[in-house]
């Protein structure tokens, strides 16, 4: 062992198996052929585990050249956003299509990170409190897929299997998410310690749905994996009259958010805690995104 | 695996010998360009900060290998002279080690904002820790040199 260590500090041109492809056809043929190569986008999560001799990648796939990857498209009534777009950009370019996705991209880290991190990053280490998560389940987004026998779509509620799991096997990509563009205001809401570069205690995000008269919910950092509310979104709302949702259907709501969500005794905050910053998140998101539908008719989300 | 950079200016040529080794790894340790400063490689501390084709991110978190042909500027070539004195003249630099991302930061902030307000200053700088100053002289010379830059 000590040899072969001494052998490699000495040889420092030996080929090393790193590949930057600028399609996704040659990233899964090289996947396939290499299976352990392991992919990075903005390596903000890869490059503190290579870092800390957590992982010690013997090859890699980049695919920050994918042009697909770093491309986001107009479908008409979703926006199809490629799995490398940075959260600066979907910052600078997708606050009015989908406010929801870029208030949360805003929360992430630093200035740094959001130059670099992407939604497919976050998606493929599905942690619980990944801040992409919440807003693509209020609003029901989807994710893309691409495997060497083809592509997939799966949508967001199928998608987390468990803590930092998922449905992406070995071998695939993630190419693209596509997020409904928002049909009425929107919030997301996030609970730490600080005003930037924090992991959140909890996070909620909320969209409202004035087509369809529907509330959508995302829980973060409260569950094994991110969460929707079911109960709190089938609870009925004054949609026929808007000016008389009372103080107690908003904190009804709240506390239904809290009761859909599972969260664990940690070193970020208690269980109760969580169910309680929740409560008062999801009451606040709803009478906010109420207030700019129906009072303000502010052209904010649209 | 030989690569070809182009930092703070000049055409390098870097030899890396895994594909996980950072972009701060081969400044510091393979080139001896030691102006960027690493306090965590975990992206928290941003005093390795550099501008990659113009952006700033921390070169803990970049692979090297994915850098071919690609355009680096550390403090060394990010950061212009007024920006530097302003530092200085204001005690924004204690024990240093912070200073270095921080001016590249700041340049950053000041090509896209010529009169920035202390909210975009906080928010522009909130990826770059220091455990010395309080931040209070570091807003005032952001201050003076976007006045000094004008
Ligand atoms: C200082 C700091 C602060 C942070 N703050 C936050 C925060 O506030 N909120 C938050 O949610 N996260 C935060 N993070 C975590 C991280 O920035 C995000 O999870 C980010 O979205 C990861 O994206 P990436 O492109 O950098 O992923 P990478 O690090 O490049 O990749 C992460 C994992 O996903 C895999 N992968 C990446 N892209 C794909 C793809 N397209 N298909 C298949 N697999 C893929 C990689 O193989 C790797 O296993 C922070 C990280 C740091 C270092
Ligand atoms: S050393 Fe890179 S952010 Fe701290
Ligand atoms: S001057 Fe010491 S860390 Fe900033």
């Amino acid at each position: 062992m000590t040899a072969l260590r001494a052998a490699g500090a000495v040889s420092t041109d030996r080929p090393i198996i790193f590949y930057r492809p600028t399609e996704t056809a040659d990233a899964l043929r090289f996947l396939a052929e290499r299976p352990e190569a392991v992919p990075v986008a903005g390596g903000t999560d890869l490059m503190v585990g290579v870092n800390y001799r957590h992982i010690r990648p013997e090859a890699m796939l980049d695919l920050t050249a994918i042009v697909e990857l770093c491309t986001w498209t107009d479908e008409g009534t979703a926006i199809r956003i490629g799995s490398g777009v940075p959260y600066a950009r979907i910052v600078a370019e997708l606050a009015t299509a989908l406010p929801g996705l870029a208030a949360a991209s805003r929360t992430v880290g630093s200035p740094q990170i959001r130059n670099r991190g992407t939604v497919g990053g976050n998606l493929a280490t599905a942690s619980p409190a990944g801040d992409a998560h919440p807003p693509l389940l209020a609003t029901g987004a989807n994710i893309e897929i691409a495997a060497p026998e083809g592509r997939r779509t799966v949508a967001i509620d199928d998608f987390f299997t468990g803590p930092k799991r998922s449905v992406l096997r070995p071998g695939e990509i993630i190419t693209a998410v596509t997020v409904p563009k928002a049909a009425g205001p929107q919030q997301f809401l996030k609970v730490g310690t600080r005003n930037a570069m924090v992991i959140s205690v909890c996070a909620f995000a909320l969209a409202l749905d004035l087509d369809r008269r529907t509330v959508g919910t995302g829980i973060g950092s409260a569950g094994p994996t991110p969460l929707r509310a079911l109960p709190a979104e089938e609870l009925e709302l004054p949609w026929a009259a808007p000016a008389g949702l009372t103080d107690a259907t908003v904190e009804r709501f709240g506390d239904l958010v809290a009761a859909a969500a599972r969260p664990i005794d940690d070193v970020r905050g208690t269980a109760a805690y969580r169910r309680h910053a929740l409560a008062v998140c999801a009451a606040r998101a709803l009478r906010r995104t109420w207030r700019a539908a129906f009072e303000e008719r502010s052209a904010e989300w649209n | 695996m030989e690569l070809k950079l182009h930092i703070d200016g000049e055409n390098v040529t870097a030899q890396i010998d895994r594909p996980g080794e950072s972009l701060l790894q081969t400044l510091r340790d393979r080139l001896g360009r030691t102006g960027s400063k690493n306090a965590c490689e975990q992206g928290e501390c941003g005093s390795c900060t550099v501008l990659l084709d113009g952006d700033p991110v921390c070169a803990c978190l970049v692979p090297t290998a994915g850098c071919e042909g690609r355009d680096v500027k550390t403090v060394v070539g990010a950061v212009p002279k007024p920006v530097r004195d302003a530092f200085v003249a204001c005690g924004a630099v204690q024990c240093g080690f912070c200073t270095p991302g921080l001016l590249v930061s700041v340049a950053d902030l000041l090509a896209r904002e010529d009169d920035p307000s202390d909210p975009q200053i906080r928010e522009a700088l909130a990826g770059n820790l220091c455990r010395c100053t309080g931040y209070e002289k570091i807003i005032d010379a952001v201050h003076h040199a976007a006045e000094a830059s004008r």
